[in-house]
């Protein structure tokens, strides 16, 4: 019998290994923790390298009720909307979600510009309800952001929560309060992996570690740049393995939010017949982003409706078990 | 790109004495500088004092002293470089370097395999240096035959053009280049290449200058290791540069600052 060659890649740099969340015996309040990265190979790659966390789902929560949310993902939660900490407790308890992403949209000056207490007040709902680590995204506003995450970053200190986000223009106030209360850090690029790199030094420079980060490269739903996106995931992760410490982080896929904002998820079946129920439809969209995206990289999913979080953790449970 | 600091070479006057009066103060001095500029190894050659390989075992040690940083062992002798290699601690090394020549061949390779070193090739024959591309590349493929043929693989092999004074033979060069280019075309993944920078620039008036030009032309060409003043900040920030340029490394606004980080062995 003929010889078969070892074609078996492996690659000299380890993705950083980035826990979330922290428990009583590590000073916060968690019931559990949450560990992703580490490979030492390509997404599922394992007959290649150790790859020894999974990717893990985070469920997506607002601090006011999500209104722009169309009825059909909005549904499942309609008892719910009016209160952060239920909203969250359904998603672990009733869809096993791995980790509360906690979206401080209210905090928005064209919203309902809630004030920075209040935003510590929805946190503090969540943390009292569920025990699952938490990520929390800031309104986008950079200057109101900056006065939020001080108050939010304080009201959990010591709980190890993922903030979110820095970018190439604003990065030093959340810097500064991540090293003050023990939290890390999402460090934002526009679908470019050059700023996704640069983010990453400023972040270092401003003595934050390396290993603290993880990389969001933004997210486009299927349809609409996921190709772009998808690419530059690959090459984030190509660079990280081969030796780059400076885009060697887990990343983070937004993907609820961009699944949800386009029309082939949201559209009602009586406005295009032929694309079928919105009920199926819309799941179905999201979860196949997310598909696309655990192919090309991703450490962590963000995700809205309970069938795509369904579907999604056991297309993960599959892939990781090889079948 | 590997960098392998040139400084630590008897034809220095401050090293040359130090190695006759075994003085280790100076020589652990520019282990250190060139470590701190981020070598990735360190070039040791007492050619020029001494012709005991004792001198080299003592160079060795007293290197290995002062600094981790892998070693380059120096010599055209079999026997001097092989009391360097047998001082080693365990760190990576490199044999620098055999010739073509059958009976440099026949002694040194060896040498590399049974110490687990790197070995350079510099593709001069017992006519002496060629001057052509033709027999540069012929050189280059018989060591790379016989290296492999004795069980290194190709990233463990580096491959010499020879380069040449500008200033006394200035159609070389670009010989050089092309020789480059030729030898990456070896094997597939391609030995390393390397030049003695230095040479390039032996008497002229621009050292620094013609240097940073050749290893940024010839990088483009293929060449990932060079024997150089890793002290100079404009032939380092060359480099980098030329590794973005050449996308062998992810650019970003502040690259040059990662780069100094990574070679100060920061990240």
């Amino acid at each position: 019998m003929q010889n078969v060659p070892d074609v078996r890649e492996s690659w000299p740099n380890p993705i950083y290994t980035v826990t979330l969340g922290a428990t009583p015996k590590e000073g916060g309040t968690r019931t559990t923790t949450v560990t992703v990265g580490g490979a030492r190979a390509l997404p599922f790659h394992s007959f290649d390298g150790d790859v020894p966390h999974p990717p893990v789902v985070a469920m997506e929560v607002w601090d006011v009720p999500a209104e722009d949310w169309p009825e059909h993902v909005r549904a499942p939660f309609s008892e719910v909307l009016r209160s952060p900490g239920e909203w969250a407790r359904k998603c672990v308890e009733e869809y096993g979600a791995d980790l509360i992403l906690l979206r401080l949209v209210g905090c928005d000056p064209l919203r309902e510009n809630r004030s920075p207490k209040e935003a510590a007040q929805a946190v503090q709902e969540v943390l009292k309800s569920v025990g699952v680590p938490l990520i929390i995204w800031g309104c986008g506003n950079p200057e109101k952001d900056n006065e939020v995450f001080p108050v939010v970053g304080e009201a959990t200190a010591r709980e190890n929560c993922l903030l979110g986000t820095i970018t190439q223009d604003n990065h030093k106030t959340l810097v500064a309060v991540a090293t003050a209360y023990g939290h890390k850090l999402i460090a934002e690029s526009p679908v470019d992996i050059n700023i996704a790199k640069q983010v990453n030094i400023l972040a270092m420079d401003a003595g934050f570690p390396l290993e603290n980060l993880v990389i969001y490269p933004s997210t486009g739903a299927l349809g609409y740049g996921i190709e772009y996106v998808y690419s530059i995931m690959e090459r984030i992760r190509l660079a990280g393995l081969g030796g780059d410490k400076f885009v060697a982080q887990p990343i983070l896929c937004d993907v609820g939010r961009e699944a949800w904002g386009v029309k082939e998820a949201r559209a009602p079946k009586e406005e295009v017949p032929h694309w079928g129920e919105e009920g199926l439809r819309g799941p179905l969209w999201e979860a196949t982003t997310a598909y696309m995206y655990l192919l090309a990289g991703a450490d962590i999913l963000v995700l809205r409706h309970p069938q795509a979080v369904r579907a999604v953790k056991e297309f993960i449970r599959r892939l990781m078990e090889g079948r | 790109m590997i960098l392998i600091g040139e400084r630590i070479n008897a034809g220095f006057k401050d090293i040359g004495r130090a190695i006759r009066e075994k003085a280790k103060e100076p020589i652990q001095e520019w282990a250190r500088r060139q470590a701190a500029a981020g070598a990735d190894y360190l070039d040791l050659n007492i050619g020029a004092v001494s012709k005991d390989p004792k001198d080299m075992a003592w160079l060795v040690g007293v290197v290995q002293e002062a600094v981790p940083t892998p070693i380059a062992v120096d010599s055209t002798q079999p026997e001097i470089l092989r009391a360097g290699l047998e001082a080693l601690d365990g760190r990576p090394a490199l044999v620098n370097s055999t010739t073509a020549e059958d009976k440099k061949l026949a002694k040194i390779v060896p040498l590399a395999v049974e110490y687990g070193a790197f070995l350079i090739g510099v593709v001069s024959d017992e006519q002496g240096s060629p001057q052509d591309v033709a027999r540069r590349v012929e050189n280059a493929a018989k060591i790379f035959a016989a290296a492999t043929e004795a069980g290194l693989t190709p990233d463990r092999i580096f491959l010499d053009p020879i380069l040449m004074p500008i200033r006394f033979m200035q159609d070389q060069a670009k010989k050089v280049l092309e020789a480059i280019r030729e030898f990456t075309l070896l094997s597939d993944p391609p030995p390393h290449i390397s030049v003695g920078l230095s040479n390039i620039c032996s008497e002229a008036k621009e050292r620094r200058l013609l240097a940073r030009t050749f290893l940024v032309m010839a990088m483009a060409a293929g060449l990932d290791a060079a024997i150089c003043n890793v002290l100079d900040e404009e032939l380092m920030a060359a480099v980098a540069t030329a590794k973005v340029i050449l996308n062998r490394e992810i650019y970003s606004d502040d690259y040059l600052k990662v780069w100094k980080l990574r070679r100060g062995g920061g990240q």
